[in-house]
């Protein structure tokens, strides 16, 4: 299944996600016929169940999705919609076709059937139909899809790579279904997801940085040959391989372990990894590319400003290493090395972003 | 090559049964055994160790059961080898022959060479060094100039090798030397390797000092040594060939990560249970690169454990490794404040003490960062 996912998706975006189509998506266009054809194929709803037209996919398939989204700078909310979709299954409320987005930092309230507060940066906001977010206070802690439309206000803004990130106010809205968030999931599931879907995003991205890079460096000729003829520039796309590597297996271990419980000792592992590859690799990318890597004309930044963007979204590499540092050395040194060995088996304690009330 | 040679594979149940074994052992085994010498990591040698590793039926493991191995998969080998470097076990006396020589020996060996030389080494009792560079011949290793001369059924050896680890301890040297013409067999060719037993007329070794006045490098001085026909190994002028398919067996291990472990455990015990957000940031980072190598190397055990020659991604865990090993003994410096100490003082104040003067090795043993990057860039297509 995971060959197909990835040879379906891989086809269709390189068709459909080019350059042009995403600065158009950047300037505010909703990518409409992208967001069609990725329904045909199946690839949205890949993770829901087969009654209703999904292909019930595992997180370790859904892996090769989630890359190919990063790796073609996707302009749609697909890896949201996916998440989304899972923890609706996971609730019992049942995956949805319409646009689906997250929202996971939020100040909210409810009162009853009705819900009140903001859902800030949102992806896609702006387009969404419905957006899954987990909320209540205490022992109640629901998972609450809510319909976009419902909202007083959409405050619309852009992460750096034009990726719209909506802040989402609501006054007295009627919450469209709700259940409580089921046992052995935590509070901050969206947030955890966000940071493994983003990690695979920016493998994505980088293996697609590298290749672009080392094209470039095998095309462009200064003193007489090919810049890629030259040990400093050879050098520099050798680490920028590594780089990827890493991103892609850490991203890859975080989805490969995860199943009804997303492992997120691995997740942050991942996040950290890829982040950092993310920010190294971007910095190799335009090194190697000099000006015209500087240009809007240019592609590089259509991978590199999302590197940027993605590495801080669902916790920076900072949030996730304090929260892996603290977890380690609470265990005691003596725990390192078997914490190390077991990895998928521990689990994190990740805080909520917000409040709710 | 590509990035698609990553992928992430996890160690098979039956590898990942006998951890529990070996971490058993290594904790009674080493009950007594001081932080400081642990952080000798593959560097620590002795002998007895090595020999208590053969009875367990822990070295050469992935050897045929003919010549005393377990025929196990390079997983098994992998939770052991990674059981051991974690708990800083002494295991240089062992370590080339079971890493290198023995895979080399079982490819590219007679079957004399074979039934001699893979029994020992499996029991722990028989040990190898590596005689590659030379004075004038380091990451240009293909300008050897010690040869060796066909005379009469067997061979005449001449020349000096350098930098080589362990030749003190050893039995054996797996040396490439030049047997053929370098203008004649091309830049690659024109070389063979070749065991030479170290006990033999002619042979000197001289220890060579490290800046932290050990002592695991020498020098191997070669003056008219006589061997056996069957000294060969493998094919004559294809010694550059066998050398790099040695390549991913070396480049792709535990080893290549875990050679300042010693201080991220006492930092943890320095830091304690409570760390401050500083502390929690940087040993979160370090447990994060930590997994991912891992997890690289592994993958890299994958592919051999298929029959491929992985040697392209086993330079990029050894390079993204070395840095991570260099950087580690300098991050924990600067989260733990305690001055770096020699000959008393904590534990941690003494491996740091030990592993911030190693560090410089880590990236020049075994293939320098400069060249393993250069491999990585040719594999790219990029030269």
């Amino acid at each position: 299944m995971r060959e197909l996912f990835e040879s379906t998706i891989e086809r269709l975006l390189r068709d459909i996600s080019t350059p042009e189509y995403i600065r158009a998506a950047e300037s505010g266009t909703w990518s409409g016929d992208l967001w069609g054809a990725l329904v045909d194929n199946g690839i949205l709803l890949a993770g829901a169940p087969e009654a209703v037209g999904g292909s019930e996919a595992n997180w370790s398939e859904l892996f090769v999705i989630a890359r190919a989204a990063g790796q073609f700078a996707a302009p749609v909310p697909l890896v949201e919609m996916i998440l989304g979709n899972w923890l609706l299954e996971r609730a019992g409320l049942g995956a949805c076709s319409e646009i689906l987005t997250i929202g996971v930092d939020c100040d909210l309230r409810i009162d009853g059937n009705k819900i009140s507060g903001e859902i800030r940066q949102v992806p896609w906001g702006r387009h969404a139909e419905l957006i899954v977010v987990v909320a209540g206070s205490g022992g109640e802690t629901e998972v609450l899809l809510l319909e976009t439309a419902a909202a007083d206000k959409v405050i619309e803004s852009d992460n750096i790579a034009g990726e719209p990130r909506d802040t989402l106010y609501f006054d007295n809205a009627n919450i469209m279904a709700s259940a409580p968030l089921p046992d052995g999931i935590a509070r901050s599931v969206l947030m955890t997801g966000g940071a493994m879907l983003r990690s695979a995003q920016m493998a994505g991205a980088l293996t697609a940085l590298m290749e672009l890079t080392s094209d470039y460096a095998a095309e462009r000729k200064q003193f007489g040959r090919p810049i890629a003829a030259f040990q400093a520039i050879q050098q520099q796309l050798a680490v920028l391989a590594e780089q990827t590597a890493a991103a892609n297996i850490a991203a890859e271990a975080a989805f490969v372990e995860s199943d009804d419980n997303l492992a997120s000792f691995v997740i942050a592992a991942a996040k950290i990894s890829s982040a950092e590859a993310a920010s190294l690799g971007a910095a190799i990318g335009h090194s190697v590319h000099g000006a015209i890597g500087f240009t809007q004309e240019y592609k590089l930044h259509l991978l590199t400003r999302r590197l940027w963007a993605w590495r801080g979204e669902y916790g920076s590499s900072s949030f996730w290493s304090k929260l892996l540092g603290a977890h380690v050395c609470a265990a005691g040194a003596e725990s390192f090395w078997p914490t190390l060995t077991h990895a998928h088996l521990q689990e994190l304690i990740v805080p909520t972003q917000g409040s709710y009330l | 090559m590509s990035i698609s040679q990553f992928n992430y594979s996890t160690i098979p149940f039956e590898a990942e049964a006998l951890r529990a074994e070996v971490r058993a052992f290594i904790s009674e085994a080493l009950r007594d055994y001081p932080a400081v010498k642990r952080a000798y990591s593959w560097m620590g040698f002795d002998a007895d160790f090595s020999r208590l590793l053969g009875e367990k039926g822990w070295l050469g493991m992935a050897l045929p059961k003919r010549y005393g191995g377990a025929e196990a998969s390079p997983f098994t080998r992998y939770v052991v080898i990674e059981e051991l470097l974690a708990a800083g076990a002494p295991v240089s006396a062992h370590w080339i022959a079971d890493r290198q020589s023995a895979p080399l020996l079982l490819r590219f060996g007679t079957d004399y060479q074979k039934e001699k030389y893979l029994p020992p080494i499996c029991r722990g009792e028989s040990y190898f060094c590596i005689g590659m560079s030379e004075p004038n011949s380091g990451s240009d290793l293909a300008s050897i100039k010690s040869s060796a001369e066909r005379v009469g059924d067997g061979w005449v050896v001449n020349g000096q090798k350098v930098w080589t680890t362990n030749a003190q301890h050893s039995h054996y040297m797996i040396a490439l030397l030049r047997t053929g013409d370098k203008e004649e067999s091309g830049r690659h060719g024109g070389m063979s390797q070749f065991i030479i037993d170290l006990s033999l007329p002619g042979v000197t070794i001289r220890p060579i000092a490290d800046l932290a006045g050990g002592e695991h490098f020498n020098e191997v001085f070669l003056d008219n040594v006589q061997l056996d026909a069957c000294a060969l190994v493998g094919e004559e002028g294809n010694g550059w060939g066998q050398v790099t398919a040695e390549l991913a067996y070396e480049r792709s291990g535990p080893e290549r990560f875990l050679s300042s472990i010693a201080v991220l455990h006492t930092a943890l015990q320095a830091i304690g249970t409570s760390a401050d957000a500083l502390q929690s940031r940087e040993i979160g980072r370090i447990t994060a690169r930590l997994l991912t190598l891992r997890n690289m190397s592994l993958a890299v055990t994958r592919q051999l454990a298929e029959g491929q020659n992985p040697a392209w991604a086993a330079s990029c865990v050894k390079d993204l490794g070395n840095v991570f090993e260099q950087e580690l003994p300098e991050i924990l410096q600067l989260l733990v404040e305690e001055q770096p100490l020699v000959g008393s003082g904590t534990d941690h104040a003494q491996v740091l003490a030990y592993l911030i003067q190693m560090a410089p090795s880590f990236s020049l043993r075994g293939g320098t960062r400069e060249i393993l990057r250069g491999i990585i860039a040719r594999g790219l297509g990029l030269r």
